[in-house]
């Protein structure tokens, strides 16, 4: 028989801590799918999503319902469409209402992989399907784009960023009736990682089966009430603390995980252990940090604590699952924690020490809303700024900055549902258009005399 | 398969004997239960063998669910791998 103590804290957590299954994400493969006719692509597209993903939210419900642990979203991530362009050419934008019809007739609530790779240059798939990131977020509703400007291995491409600044601006620009929604679907990284299950950034790699199912767990709101009362533990017992909550957590995303691929009949790719908050209250990552002792997120201290926690989360993590992928680790979207949004809208948390934070945490700048006059310089030395720290240190960084156009300091944007709400952050107005300019490409960092 | 029923509220009157009866219907088999009283608040938990359930697994969740508000408990009824995986390795 199970310890009762055992039985009611699983469902504590699952019923006051908000622990889920953040999302169940089959990555398919539309190599296959490449046309010379950009018509009959999509035809195929539209007939290998449909297919292979005809019973993922039905049988996502149905382990909700076995397992009683909510599993809040199933949705599907696709070959990088540039590759797909590359050989059919054409008006890209089809491509994206294709992916959104796709999305909406198989009921998952996002499909990432409107992405190019160009952290190397551009190929003319590439750059026609960045131009139409534009048009093809504000013509859709499902559909979210990624682009790789960066990575350790071979440096940043200063061009590409300089695209991606214009391509984020303009996101919101044409989505301005809709809370500038464009921006929050567009993500640019660097060293993306071709399995994660996450959005906006998911996408289903080139090195990646043809179909696969890949899971994110999530938890901020139990590891925090793990923490609470702990006042007389030190860092190191706190640490471990972390370590054993986040076990327990990614093992959930291992049984989901399973029992999916055996259903589905698709191979079991990773459990993406990071700790994705949402807007409810306590369900947060800076909460944990605050409880970990701090004033409010933002105070310095804040970049050692969320050192701690990410690097708890994955050793935790990593025992649990037999395997782990994807960003792994402890998010930061301003917008979608509770915390954090309280930090930004009292000044205790500035876009800098996001920064800062990004350099330990799983991914980067995210869910950031900043003025409406932010120019496409400044949003492109955002993004390399960003990426240089991925680049530096061998870690995936992204950018997902939304221009509030219209809006300064002080005012919000609302996106609703898991996106949340934000303040507009102030942004430092001095102009990097001279180095955006330049072009060309930062050549890759040093891997030895590492100091 | 083999599913654990856990029941938590007030304490009263008959908790154990509904619930039982309700496996009894669908030819669940009790295999065993624990129960703890503290102060007012009450904790059951049952462990079902359902090899012979004479309906679909998320029926009986939703009847659970609904005998749960009529006697004002919160019933859960989850299938026994999730407290495996979590506790165990």
């Amino acid at each position: 028989m199970y310890n009762t103590s055992d039985i009611l804290e699983t469902i504590r957590m699952i019923q006051n801590e908000h622990l889920d299954i953040r999302t169940i994400t089959m990555g398919i493969s539309l190599l296959d799918c490449a046309d010379s006719d950009i018509g009959r692509s999509c035809d195929k597209i539209y007939r290998k999503i449909t297919t292979r993903a005809r019973d993922l939210v039905s049988t996502g419900e149905d382990i909700e319902r076995k397992y009683g642990i909510p599993i809040i979203n199933k949705r599907i991530a696709v070959t990088p469409i540039a590759m797909l362009l590359g050989a059919s050419g054409g008006d890209p934008v089809l491509y994206a209402k294709t992916l959104d019809r796709a999305a909406k007739a198989v009921g998952v609530n996002f499909i990432g992989g409107y992405s190019a790779l160009v952290h190397k240059g551009f190929s003319p798939g590439d750059e026609a399907l960045i131009a139409s990131i534009p048009d093809a977020l504000s013509l859709t509703d499902f559909v979210c784009a990624s682009v790789n400007v960066g990575s350790t291995k071979s440096g940043i491409n200063l061009d590409a960023c300089r695209i991606m600044g214009e391509a984020v601006r303009q996101s919101a620009v044409k989505t301005v009736d809709r809370e500038c929604i464009g921006a929050a679907k567009l993500v640019v990284f660097c060293n993306a990682p071709e399995d994660n299950p996450f959005m906006a950034g998911a996408f289903h790699g080139p090195g990646e089966p043809d179909c696969v199912i890949n899971v994110g767990v999530s938890g901020p709101g139990v590891v925090r009430a793990a923490l609470a009362g702990q006042e007389s533990k030190n860092i190191t017992e706190i640490a471990d603390i972390i370590k054993r909550t986040a076990f327990k957590i990614t093992r959930m995303g291992q049984l989901v995980g399973t029992e999916a691929s055996a259903r589905l009949g698709v191979p079991f790719g990773i459990v993406d252990l990071s700790l994705a908050p949402t807007p409810a209250v306590g369900d947060s990552v800076a909460y944990i940090l605050e409880e970990i002792g701090l004033e409010q997120c933002g105070a310095h201290g804040t970049t050692a604590t969320l050192a701690l926690l990410n690097d708890a989360v994955k050793k935790g993590g990593v025992m649990a699952s037999s395997k782990v992928g994807g960003l792994s680790g402890a998010f930061i979207p301003v917008s979608e924690d509770a915390g954090m949004i309280a930090a930004a809208s009292s000044g205790a948390l500035c876009i800098e020490k996001l920064e800062a934070m990004t350099a330990v945490c799983s991914v980067g700048l995210d869910m950031i809303v900043i003025p409406g006059d932010t120019t496409a310089e400044v949003i492109a030395a955002i993004i390399a700024d960003e990426a240089a720290i991925g680049m530096v240190n061998a870690k995936t960084t992204a950018v997902r900055v939304i221009p509030a156009i219209g809006k300064k300091e002080g005012e919000r944007l609302s996106f609703g549902g898991l996106l949340g709400y934000g303040p507009v952050m102030k942004v430092n107005k001095n102009s990097p258009a001279k180095f955006i300019g330049r072009g060309g490409q930062i050549p890759a960092p040093l891997q030895s005399l590492k100091n | 398969m083999r599913a654990v029923i856990t029941v938590i509220g007030k304490d009263m009157v008959g908790i154990l004997a509904k619930v039982s009866t309700k496996c009894a219907q669908h030819n669940a088999n009790v295999i065993e239960v624990t129960q703890s009283v503290l102060q007012d608040l009450f904790a059951m938990i049952m462990l079902v063998e359902l090899s012979g359930l004479d309906c679909e697994f998320s029926a009986l969740v939703d009847e659970f669910i609904k005998l749960g508000e009529e006697i004002g408990l919160s019933i859960h009824t989850m299938h026994e791998d999730i407290f495996n995986s979590m506790h165990r390795i």
